[in-house]
């Protein structure tokens, strides 16, 4: 609302042709190939279903568990023929476990290469939300290819890409895996619509998706978690008896208005147009019966319908409004605020330790610890030792797992004495010869996974001054999506890169973090469409993300598509490190 | 051509520059020259699984050679590969070159196959590939690592039987590394986990960190926890095995059973931290089962359990005796007393979880005997660990009454926090002192102007203020006269 929107801004593509491809292909396989006419969802329970030509829709997590099912009807006697179909890809452990398990020529497989899924206008999902314990915690590089096909898919309906730009180890092997699938496929000339890519690690910024969200968006998501582009609001939001889904998109012309915008700034936009609605209806006073066929006919459809989508956001604003002050948030972001400028450490410790004691929300414990270890480079060990044990006897000692799943991807450590890892690096390094070297450092690299996040926020001006004002009405730059307090890092390397064209002085940064960035050109594509660019998020992001993306790309006239694993944010970060599904 | 020393010291057949050199053109002009070479040393290996001799060599090479030339034009000018780390190098197991070359030398049957396989009637056998070899020896063939590699990638037919020599192995399993297919490597680690005993195994993983997390990964997910503690122990990784062995506990649903497994936990070798901590988990479900059974029915029967005790946190355990059994003494298992001392819980957590069971019961006698120390002379005072501040809070939380709030707000020694708590909390009682003892008749006014007129604490602040001067010593000339 706030925002002058550039008038140069590029048009995005249409990304429905994504989503008619898929289904195509689909519909190609079930009824070409196999004959089916029913759809059967699976779930961990004994399934019910009548026809003999059922199909199967499985989420890929729980592949070792389908000859369960299969092995339960054989128990029942029923004998039957099974096809898995793999979306997007087949699992060649998961044949070989069917071959182990004698069932598989009772089942049969095939492959739906469905990778892209468009929520949105310029949201793309992979629909991947195990990629990131996956890849950055069990060290699988199941979905890398994966990443690698999503990324050809979009070359070849919306490239050529004429530059890619990428930090982190997976972004490089998406990349390689994309390139080497260009290069064995054939290649058409066409106009592109996508000129630039940027691909990112989710692993390069971990602080960004553990920070409360405060656009609301992201704080719907924090609150009542939108799949698939779709929320449920509950009976306390619709202030009916019943809850009701909702398709959050560009769509809902009230969402669009405020999907971006700082929650303080909500309500006096919702009012606003609380009243202009009024005023419409207003108008009927005083009507003659003329005027009033045609208020019925061409505006009354649209000011019901806007009058709907209003009331809706209005009670999920008073409902989040209700739960954040009953969760003290004020003070929860307080805390958070301190921990990204490093301030007052103790206070804060002390605060999460009460936090702990309390047993307030296992995941918030834990998300103001990895906040903690990440801005500070990981815990000092008396601290350290104390919050785990404090956090197990709130929790569960079976949170011992988690501890030793959030130290191997270094979400939360303990700090090393000194420099004693860098010491044992070098001397590493001396002694043996370089491809052992190599290796070790493989080894270690879990070990020496730095945050240097105050390094990098003042490298990169992450954190402006707390004593400076900060206008959330009129955001002067992509700090405004956590109330002024901290620029993304995500986003701020983006917009460095773009900006410089490729990593040249930023070296500095890139090697804080661990390095693996890359810029490269294809000098063949001459395009226009230098103006639109595809970042690729390989782990998640987050809406905040996105919605500092919009922003900058409305200051800069640039129009961003972001392509990710998952849409991801705190809860579902961590709840994916926990070992509890026995 | 010249090659690197070491491989020329090993005596390695130089072929092997077909893959590795593949990016070069340089590679490519070497070629005719080593095929001859080669040709003359080792001929025995060129016969494929039906006992045919393969096709010739120089073709292979000579089909190589246009491929190099065909995708190289296109790398030119388009996206560059960049280098991927940590991509182990290729010949990271030194032995293991040769089957590359054997394999390249092999391509010429394949490429009849390739033909064939077009055919639609040929066709139906990709489902029913892994069969006996009888059925396909006809007309599978050898493909390179790279090749295999690359048709799992694509989903094409391919076979893992050829590779059969140590060295033809762990080359299948770094071109997989390489091709950054987790996939792939995946289904070449449960070849290899077939095809080697599991010693071989996890030597050769050891140095390779990519390969080996792939395997970790896969045994933990289909549950082959027994091997997985095994490769874990040849690794040395200890508490990753005793963590590992530990995790089964989730799987135990009996809880007799479960303590039992606990038990036997305590022997891993977990790291002296966690050791302590399984320590008190077998210790807790132990309690826990003990007081499971225990406790006087009738506060059972006034305040009906929500749900059983077992396998909860420890804080929720206390919490549980706090509310149910407290005062019991504290040799017994389930009194609080005792609890805290086993999982020595700080004093400040112990404060906190029993004033919130205290409070829930709305037993204020014993929330005041929580704070309540006695000096040496006799003398009782209120000392907590945790600020007032906060007590109220969650005594407040807890609906306690303003007669027990107050003289919580009392003890909050900011005496600012002190009046905005008991504004919040209506205590007029500690507003109206706090003034008088302040000595700020302004304040008091204003403070009659909020309350009812005619109530008590109307009438107190009346009687304070006519009563200033004896009170107060001298009424300061600054202060406005009296309105009644």
């Amino acid at each position: 609302m706030a925002h002058s929107v550039r008038r140069d801004a590029p048009e995005l593509p249409d990304f429905s042709l994504l989503k008619r491809l898929a289904r195509d292909q689909l519909i190609y396989l079930l009824e070409q190939q196999h004959d089916v006419d029913k759809l059967y969802k699976v779930e961990h329970k004994p399934i019910l279903y009548r026809t003999v030509r059922g199909c199967f829709l499985y989420p890929l997590t729980n592949w070792f568990l389908f000859p369960d099912v299969v092995n339960a009807d054989k128990a029942f006697g029923r004998f039957r023929r099974y096809k898995i179909i793999f979306s997007p890809q087949k699992f060649y452990a998961c044949e070989n476990l069917l071959e182990e398990q004698g069932i598989f020529g009772d089942v049969t497989t095939d492959e739906w290469s469905f990778y892209l899924l468009p929520l949105d206008d310029d949201i793309i999902s992979l629909e991947l939300p195990e990629f990131f314990r996956d890849y950055f915690l069990e060290g699988d590089q199941r979905w890398v290819r994966t990443a690698g096909s999503a990324l050809h898919l979009l070359h070849s309906v919306y490239g050529p890409f004429s530059k890619v730009y990428g930090i982190g180890r997976c972004s490089k092997m998406a990349y390689e895996s994309w390139r080497e699938q260009v290069e064995e496929g054939e290649q058409r000339a066409r106009q592109a619509e996508i000129g630039n890519v940027f691909l990112i690690d989710r692993d390069v910024d971990l602080v960004t998706p553990l920070c409360s969200q405060v656009v609301y968006e992201g704080l719907v998501d924090d609150i009542f978690r939108i799949k698939c582009g779709c929320v449920e609001f509950c009976p306390d939001v619709t202030s009916s008896d019943k809850s009701i889904k909702v398709m959050l998109n560009s769509q809902d012309k009230v969402f669009n208005e405020i999907r971006n915008e700082h929650f303080s700034q909500v309500f006096g936009f919702l009012s606003q147009k609380a009243r202009n609605l009024q005023t419409a209806y207003d108008k009927r006073s005083g009507m003659d019966i003329k005027q009033m066929k045609t208020f019925v006919s061409e505006e009354l459809k649209g000011l019901k319908q806007e009058h709907r989508l209003l009331s809706l956001h209005i009670g999920a604003s008073e409902s989040m409004m209700k739960k954040k002050t009953k969760q003290d948030f004020q003070e929860l972001l307080k805390t958070e605020h301190s921990l990204l400028e490093g301030f007052e450490i103790r206070e804060c410790i002390s605060y999460i330790e009460e936090h702990i004691n309390r047993q307030v929300s296992m995941v918030e414990s834990m998300r103001l610890l990895c906040l903690l270890s990440l801005t500070e480079n990981g815990l000092l060990p008396k601290d350290y030792r104390s919050l785990k044990a404090q956090f197990l006897q709130s929790y569960g000692i079976e949170h011992l797992l988690t501890f030793s799943n959030l130290k191997q991807l270094g979400l939360l450590v303990e700090q090393q004495p000194g420099e004693t890892l860098t010491v044992m690096e070098s001397r590493v390094g001396k002694l043996v010869n370089d491809k052992t070297a190599g290796k070790l450092t493989d080894a270690f690299s879990s070990l020496a996974k730095k945050s240097n996040f105050r390094a990098l926020g003042r490298r990169l001006n992450l954190v402006p001054k707390s004593d400076e004002e900060y206008d959330l009405r009129v955001p002067r730059d992509m700090a405004y999506i956590f109330s002024g307090a901290y620029i993304p890092l995500s986003c701020k390397l983006i917009e460095q890169v773009l900006e410089r064209d490729g990593w040249t002085g930023l070296e500095e940064v890139t090697r804080m973090l661990n390095g693996h960035e890359f810029a490269v050109t294809d000098a063949r594509v001459k395009t226009d469409s230098q103006r639109i660019i595809l970042v690729m998020f390989l782990g998640g992001c987050t809406f905040s993300e996105i919605s500092a993306l919009r922003f900058l790309g409305r200051e800069k006239g640039l129009k961003f598509i972001v392509v990710t694993t998952a849409i991801t944010n705190s809860a579902r970060l961590l709840e994916s490190m926990l070992d509890n599904h026995a | 051509p010249t090659y690197p020393k070491d491989l020329q010291e090993e005596g390695w057949p130089p072929l092997m520059y077909v893959t590795f050199l593949k990016e070069s053109k340089r590679a490519v002009n070497s070629i005719r020259s080593l095929v001859e070479e080669e040709d003359e040393e080792d001929d025995v290996e060129k016969v494929s699984w039906s006992g045919e001799p393969v096709g010739s060599i120089s073709w292979s090479v000579k089909e190589t050679e246009s491929s190099i030339r065909s995708t190289g034009e296109v790398r030119d000018q388009s996206f560059p590969k960049i280098h991927t780390a940590p991509s182990l190098p290729k010949n990271s197991s030194g032995y293991s070159l040769s089957s590359l070359f054997k394999g390249k030398a092999k391509t010429g049957s394949f490429q009849s196959f390739s033909e064939s396989f077009g055919d639609p009637s040929i066709r139906n056998y990709a489902p029913e590939l892994r069969k006996p070899k009888s059925e396909y020896k006809d007309y599978v063939s050898d493909w390179t690592p790279e090749e295999t590699v690359k048709r799992m990638q694509q989903g094409k037919v391919y076979s893992l039987e050829k590779f059969r020599s140590l060295q033809d192995k762990l080359l299948l399993l770094d071109e997989a590394v390489n091709a950054h297919d987790g996939n792939v490597i995946t289904a070449v680690l449960i070849y290899l986990k077939k095809s080697l005993s599991k010693e071989i195994l996890f030597r050769e993983l050891i140095t390779r960190e990519i390969a080996l997390r792939h395997y970790i990964h896969y045994l933990k997910e289909i549950g082959e926890q027994k091997l997985l503690v095994e490769l874990f122990k040849s690794m040395d990784r200890t508490e990753d095995m005793a963590l590992m062995q530990y995790r089964d506990h989730l799987n135990v649903r009996d809880e007799n059973k479960k303590r039992d497994f606990l038990k036997n936990c305590l022997s891993f070798p977990f790291s002296p931290d966690d050791a302590t901590h399984v320590q008190d988990h077998y210790t807790l479900l132990e309690r826990q089962i003990i007081i499971e059974s225990s406790g006087q029915a009738d506060i059972f029967k006034k305040y009906p359990r929500k749900a059983s005790i077992l396998n909860m946190p420890i804080i929720t355990t206390l919490y549980y005796s706090c509310f149910y059994h407290y005062g019991e003494s504290d040799g017994t298992f389930s009194s609080p007393a005792n609890i805290r001392k086993t999982f020595r819980i700080s004093d400040k957590q112990f404060l906190l979880t029993c004033l919130g069971a205290r409070a829930k019961l709305k037993a204020w006698f014993d929330v005041d005997a929580l704070f309540t120390t006695k000096n040496w002379l006799g003398y009782t005072k209120k000392r907590s660990p945790i600020g007032f501040h906060r007590i109220v809070d969650i005594l407040q939380k807890n609906n306690a009454p303003v007669q027990v709030l107050q003289d919580y707000v009392n003890l909050v020694e900011d005496v600012e926090q002190k009046i905005s708590l008991a504004q919040k909390y209506k205590c007029h009682d500690v507003i109206i002192n706090t003034y008088r003892d302040l000595k700020d008749r302004q304040q008091l006014i204003v403070y009659r102007g909020k309350v009812e007129r005619g109530s008590s604490e109307y009438r107190k602040i009346e009687e304070i203020l006519s009563n200033s001067v004896r009170l107060w010593g001298e009424v300061s000339p600054r202060l406005p006269l009296l309105q009644s």
